[in-house]
């Protein structure tokens, strides 16, 4: 399938553009090299990112706030970054600050952690988000904004937000509700129409779907395509970043490789001409900075300088999967959750795992929290021992829905049935559903090893703030009713001998800078990940291919980084030449080690 | 009539929804309230997390906050007058509280 190179045409380009894909696709690069394309056509742009764990500090090399921020070297381009939790905790301090001095300790206190949850910071991003879409007059000075969106769920999250809570303000009547004081809100209520209009303008707004020459990747662009659609954002494109044609035809690797990306867009046909799509092709070098920005969209494929050959470097010592799960099988049963960066292959190392344990004898329960939930695909065969669950965050809404009718509803009378179905179409309910769920699962690791492959990084932590929170909301109500696998969540992920954390990474700049960012977060909250492990590593793999050659040695350093600095024990996992899929595959890559790791 | 204040705690949703745990207390309260807005009764609502000037404001509210902490809270007022602090009404005390408001001796269902 030979599709056309992406390019930005500033004469065609809408207002908004909005960036969205699975995790670590390359949305940030994109979307930098986007706005510094049309800034370099003489448009002023502003670039926004609304991904909790937001890279574009790295990628543009600038320290940015949430006010737009001027690039150096790049003229008309403006940056920021849109941090719910941040943004939440600004909202936190506007509603106390006032307050110091008027009202006891006691209460501010109080007021603090009831402005702490997951709500709060969902609020206080749509706030920001809707200001700059909704608003004109926010972003007058700009011809372009463009967001570099969080990882799908969050996105789909943020536009459905706009629509939902534009339904909710229409339908309530009970004077609070979730988006603070309603009198306060309808000043807003035409701020939130603008922002569902825009979306929805073919005119004003454009969706990029950003995916990799991979089958989960493409589903994924897929899935959220028609989402965002059903939503009314129907002026969408496609870009496949990455894509990557060998000049060694005699090379193993970069012709698996090269199959591998084939395959997939020859699977996905049908979704890829059914829009507008466009290709990217594999860069020798991770793109940081403006220069690297600007090889990504107009540089030809050539790496600047084929390196030395590699083997004579030596790599510090790593460990392979199966010794991890050896160590993990001596200490008992219990949790091990796979966290990082999206991307980075969570499900996949979450399901080796998984598989490795149940074939050396031990009762498994692999479940995963990811809003794409590529589980099903990772592990389409089925293993003795091992049973598999998702959390889909539609299902226990309406599950918890149902239940909370059930418990509470029965005795109401009809008057405080319907406020609380009112409440209950709230958008904080699904935070509320999933996060128990997740509780619920962990909760299982007393009796055998559940694997949890968590969401992206920055909702993982909105789930363990929110049990930070609700720990100290539910020792301060003594009324509760809440299941004993919600009351003991969080002493149970900072026991080691019954939560096993490990940070998955690519060897590569981004990934590794976000694990590690991570890591500090998780120990803020005392929390210690038992390991790391590096994912898709080219080390060894003999590839005469230049541009993998490139890649191959810009591992080296990142490697060195991860062992030397940031980890007490380190699992490496090579790049395989066929997607692991099924439990076989999954069970080899488990057992690859550095020196048998050649094709 | 009686006009009625009700100082919450911090909550984002009249029934307590978003915390951790549903109070069906909290839930009927608010159910009552809305039945006392349609006979035409004054009710303002509160909420510490959102409004905390209106707790500054009152006199009455802001010494109780300050002798009692946040445990006196939800307060509520008939008329400037604390009628019950630090809970809800329970099952049985809404129909006395429901005549209170709207200056009936009998004869009205909660």
């Amino acid at each position: 399938m030979k599709l056309p190179r992406y390019q930005t045409d500033p004469a065609q380009t809408r207002r908004y553009l909005f960036f969205t894909g699975k995790g670590g696709v390359g949305k940030t690069s994109l979307s930098c090299a986007t706005a510094l394309k049309l800034a370099e056509a003489g448009k002023r742009v502003l670039l926004v990112s609304t991904d909790p764990a937001s890279n574009l500090d790295e990628v543009l090399e600038i320290p940015l706030t949430n006010a737009p921020t001027p690039i150096p070297g790049a003229p008309g381009l403006h940056a920021m970054n849109i941090n719910p939790v941040a943004a939440a905790a600004a909202y936190r301090e506007r509603v106390i600050g006032p307050m110091r001095g008027l009202l006891p300790e006691a209460a501010l206190r109080s007021m603090e952690e009831s402005l702490s949850g997951s709500c709060t910071v969902e609020i206080a991003a749509f706030d920001e988000f809707s200001g700059l879409i909704g608003n004109a007059e926010t972003t007058r000075e700009f011809d372009h904004v463009i967001f570099d969106t969080a990882p799908t769920g969050h996105t789909l999250r943020l536009m459905s937000l706009a629509k939902a809570w534009d339904q909710f303000l229409d339908n309530n009547t009970s004077g609070t509700s979730c988006l603070g004081p309603l009198a306060g809100l309808e000043k807003q209520r035409a701020i939130y129409e603008n922002t569902v209009k825009t979306l929805a303008d073919a005119s004003a707004t454009t969706l990029l779907l950003v995916s990799r020459p991979q089958l989960a990747a493409l589903n994924e662009a897929k899935r959220t395509s028609n989402e965002l659609r059903a939503l009314g954002v129907s002026n969408q494109c496609l870009i496949i970043n990455g894509s990557f044609e060998t000049r060694c035809p005699e090379d193993v690797i970069s012709q698996a490789m090269q199959r591998r990306g084939r395959t997939a867009l020859e699977t996905a046909k049908g979704f890829i001409s059914s829009l507008p799509s466009f290709v990217v092709p594999l860069r020798p070098i991770n793109i940081l900075g403006l220069g690297g920005l600007r090889v990504l969209l107009d540089g030809d494929n050539e790496p600047a300088s084929v390196p030395k050959h590699t083997s004579a470097w030596t790599p510090p010592d790593m460990d392979n999967l199966e010794a991890l799960v050896a160590d993990i099988e001596r200490q008992g049963s219990g949790v091990i959750m796979t966290m990082g960066k999206g991307g980075v292959g969570k499900t996949t190392v979450a399901a080796a795992i998984a598989v490795t344990l149940a074939r050396r004898g031990h009762a498994v329960h692999l479940s995963t929290t990811d809003p794409a939930a590529h589980l099903a695909q990772t592990l389409a065969g089925q293993v003795a021992g091992l049973t598999l669950s998702r959390i889909d965050p539609a299902v226990e809404t309406a599950a918890y829905q149902a239940e909370v009718m059930h418990k509470q509803g029965g005795q109401m009378d009809a008057g405080s049935r319907a406020l609380l179905e009112e409440d209950l179409r709230s958008p904080c309910t699904e935070e509320i559903a999933v996060f128990r769920a997740f509780a619920r699962e962990v909760g299982q690791g007393t009796d055998c090893f559940v694997v949890l492959d968590t969401a992206p990084t920055g909702h993982t932590l909105l789930l363990l703030d929110a049990s930070e929170a609700y720990n100290r909301e539910l020792q301060r109500q003594s009324r509760s009713t809440q299941p004993e696998a919600v009351m003991r969540l969080l002493e149970r992920l900072r026991d080691p001998a019954f939560t096993r954390i490990l940070l998955v990474t690519l060897p590569e700049a981004t990934p590794v800078h976000e694990a590690a960012a991570l890591q500090e977060d998780l120990r803020r909250a005392h929390i210690e990940p038992f390991a790391w492990v590096i994912n898709q590593s080219l080390l060894h793999s003999g590839s005469c291919d230049p541009l993998l050659q490139c890649r191959e040695e810009s591992e080296h350093r990142y490697l060195r980084e991860v062992v030397e600095k940031h980890s007490a024990r380190t699992a490496w996992l090579p790049w395989q030449a066929q997607e692991p899929i099924g439990p076989e595959a999954l069970a080899q890559l488990a057992a690859a080690t550095l020196h048998t790791s050649t094709l | 009539m009686k006009a009625i204040q009700v100082y919450d705690p911090p909550m984002c949703c009249s029934t307590g929804l978003c915390g951790n745990d549903i109070d069906p207390a909290l839930v009927s309260f608010a159910a009552l309230l809305t039945g006392l807005v349609q006979k035409g009764a004054k009710v303002e609502r509160y909420n510490l997390g959102q409004q905390p000037m209106a707790f500054v404001q009152n006199p009455t509210v802001k010494a109780l906050l300050e002798k009692e902490g946040v445990a006196a809270l939800p307060l509520i007022l008939l008329d400037g007058e604390v009628h019950l602090k630090g809970r809800y009404l329970t099952d049985a005390e809404r129909a006395t509280f429901s005549r209170a408001v709207l200056g009936e001796s009998a004869e009205v269902s909660s």
